[in-house]
């Protein structure tokens, strides 16, 4: 048998039927992009994931679950359950075991994006990826009560410079009708982007928070009992509570010491998790839907590709002449046979070809959207082994799935007369 | 038994030595055991003679071309081509065979619509690589000489042959299995389709090139009025 015939007539076969083929060749590239995605996805989520916090032994919060915990702490996503008191993380800074302590104090927001409210320790002691630290971009570290440091996509979707002022909002979400607006803010400091929820966040210092809450204590600015920044300096701006902890323990042995301490506190009822227990555990959570979703995209991509099988069977009906034509000229049944099955497999790997186009043109469309939306940082790679068996397995399985057209054209040429079908 | 009546002219070439292009005796063939078989005559034709073979349909006109193409095999009888019994090739052989030895002409359809009018026309040098080689002086030129024998004009040599008229499709289709010259050519009711102007036009041109590269042609027709033109005659009768 001639392969290059063969093949050169398969190609030649598909582009004359393109306007047919083309249809079921785009079902089967979007179910492959839809599989590719899909496994793309779950290794840079989790990479991602794992990548937000690293470095800290515990985080300190009220008594609730340590994914929420997690969650409003880390992710900025959901609410605090409650605040801790500012005598509690005072007695946790005496604690010997204890080696540092990040306050952090969440509920207001900037346009949408999370207001921090932290100390000097954040940058010293924060730590993402590989225990990488947050750098600043431009600018420094907040030093005055009223400055403020954003995060790198912040300050790139707002626009901001060093030295604009921002006014924050009360509560979170992204339009609020209550603004501080007489307690501007200076931007002193832009962070380098981290891909981490740290660029979606803006932080400013605890006595800030404090000191744009004085006549607040309702939850709406009273008139009268507000006041301006220079009035709020000469306050004490020592806060009354903060939202949780980061907390890292000079002897890590200690750790589940210091976490079973915390969490059977009578003070107040005060939960400490792992980050790296809750983290996998919100991992399991997503690996078992992420499982379940690539095994329905894998019955997506079968689906598929018996529909491409069904419009071959129906245009072999069509073919019979040129079939007649092929074998009176000396072409063998085997011959006939494997144009069929070159036709299937050129078609999947025509669908993966476009759909690695399409899911890397999807990729970077929306990896900006992601970011800004989720904190998630997607970007392109080289795709990884699993990724390259998706990818093979498809036209395999198109291979075998083609065997069946290409068994019938088989017998079928078999009884091929000359220029006519025989009798059975 | 179907009654053979055979006329012999020589036309023969002196200068080429004929050679047996086909044979057929004592060939039976049923298709199931219900149907009566057909017994076909005994039939002889040297290289570079044509055979006008004429009969009304069920006098197994199309079996015997299936015969004669090697797709199906007699049950009783020899039926040798070049001096080869059919019966002795494995049927890869007998595609094998068909591709080096045989041009096909049907009634209608004859093109595969994907290819262009050229490539159609090379499709045996890319079946076989004897009519390759004697596709001189090589298959693309040979194509296009024939194709301008044929009166098909340049123009059409590359595009797809979906575009062309029934008369010119036939002669693309001739043009096709005279292309690296066969000994033989069988001719399904070539003619069938086409009016009587393109009809004569078409047997000309044929009979001419097929002269030219002593190729032989087993035509088969109902009209009559075609018969003169060829060197033998067989006609095919349904069993009373």
């Amino acid at each position: 048998m001639n392969i290059r015939l063969a093949v050169s007539l398969a190609i030649s076969s598909l582009w004359y039927r393109r306007k047919v083929l083309a249809l079921v060749t785009l079902t089967l590239t979007l179910s492959i992009t839809l599989l590719l995605g899909v496994q793309y996805l779950r290794t840079e989520v989790k990479q991602s994931f794992t990548n937000t916090i690293s470095g800290t032994d515990l985080i300190v919060g009220a008594r609730s679950g340590q994914l929420n915990l997690l969650l409003y702490t880390i992710f900025h996503i959901g609410d605090a359950t409650n605040n801790i008191r500012w005598s509690t993380y005072q007695n946790l800074q005496d604690d010997e075991r204890i080696d540092w302590l990040v306050p952090i104090s969440l509920g207001d927001s900037y346009r949408g994006h999370r207001v921090v409210g932290t100390n000097e320790q954040f940058p010293e002691h924060f730590r993402y990826g590989r225990d990488q630290k947050p750098e600043l971009a431009e600018g420094e570290w907040f030093g005055d009560v009223f400055e403020v440091v954003l995060g790198a996509e912040v300050a790139r979707s707002h626009n901001h410079q060093l030295g604009d002022d921002i006014i924050l909002s009360h509560g979170g979400g992204k339009t609020s009708f209550s603004n501080h607006k007489d307690t501007p803010f200076t931007v002193s400091g832009i962070l380098a982007p981290t891909g981490t929820p740290v660029d979606q966040a803006v932080y400013v210092s605890l006595e800030g928070l404090e000191a744009i809450h004085i006549g607040w204590e309702s939850g709406v600015a009273i008139p009268g009992r507000t006041v301006s920044p220079e009035q709020a300096r000469e306050r004490d701006l020592t806060p009354d509570a903060i939202t949780a902890a980061l907390v890292g323990i000079e002897r890590k042995v200690m750790t589940f010491q210091v976490q079973r301490q915390i969490n059977e506190s009578r003070e107040e009822p005060l939960s400490a998790i792992l980050p790296g227990v809750a983290l996998s555990e919100l991992w399991r959570i997503m690996g078992q839907f992420e499982n379940a979703l690539l095994g329905i995209t894998g019955f997506v991509v079968v689906t598929s590709l018996i529909g491409l099988i069904a419009v071959l069977l129906t245009l072999q009906m069509q073919r019979r002449q040129e079939i007649a034509i092929l074998r009176a000229t000396g072409a063998s049944p085997l011959l006939i046979a494997a144009l069929q099955v070159i036709e299937c497999v050129a078609l999947a790997v025509a669908a993966c070809v476009l759909a690695v186009i399409i899911g890397a043109a999807g990729i970077s469309g929306l990896s900006p959207w992601l970011l800004q939306t989720w904190g998630i940082q997607i970007g392109l790679r080289p795709l990884n082994g699993m990724e390259w068996l998706i990818i093979a397995s498809v036209p395999i399985a198109a291979f075998l799935v083609g065997l069946l057209p290409a068994l019938l054209a088989w017998r079928g040429s078999r009884r091929q007369g000359l220029g006519h079908v025989l009798p059975e | 038994m179907p009654d053979m009546t055979s006329q012999t002219d020589s036309p023969v070439d002196s200068s080429v030595i004929p050679r047996e292009a086909l044979r057929v005796s004592n060939v039976e063939f049923r298709w199931d055991q219900t149907r009566a078989p057909i017994a076909y005559p005994e039939i002889m034709l040297n290289t570079g003679e044509h055979l006008f073979l004429r009969g009304p349909s069920g006098s197994g006109k199309s079996t015997l071309l299936s015969l004669l193409g090697g797709l199906i095999l007699p049950d009783t009888g020899t039926l040798s081509l070049l001096g080869t019994d059919l019966a002795s090739l494995t049927s890869g052989q007998r595609d094998r065979f068909r591709a080096d030895h045989m041009g096909v002409i049907f009634q209608q359809f004859n093109l595969v619509p994907y290819l262009s009018t050229l490539e159609n026309v090379m499709l045996p040098c890319r079946l076989s690589r004897k009519r390759r080689a004697r596709a001189l002086p090589t298959p693309e030129q040979e194509a296009e000489s024939l194709l301008t024998a044929l009166g098909i004009a340049p123009d059409h040599w590359h595009r797809r042959v979906t575009g062309l008229s029934v008369g010119q499709q036939q002669r693309v289709a001739a043009a096709r299995a005279l292309t690296g010259g066969p000994e033989l050519i069988l001719a399904d009711e070539p003619t069938s389709a086409l009016d009587s102007d393109n009809r004569d036009r078409f047997i000309e041109l044929l009979l001419g090139l097929a002269a030219e590269k002593h190729t032989s042609v087993v035509f088969v027709s109902h009209d009559q009025s075609l018969a003169g033109r060829f060197d033998r005659q067989l006609a095919l009768e349904v069993k009373p």
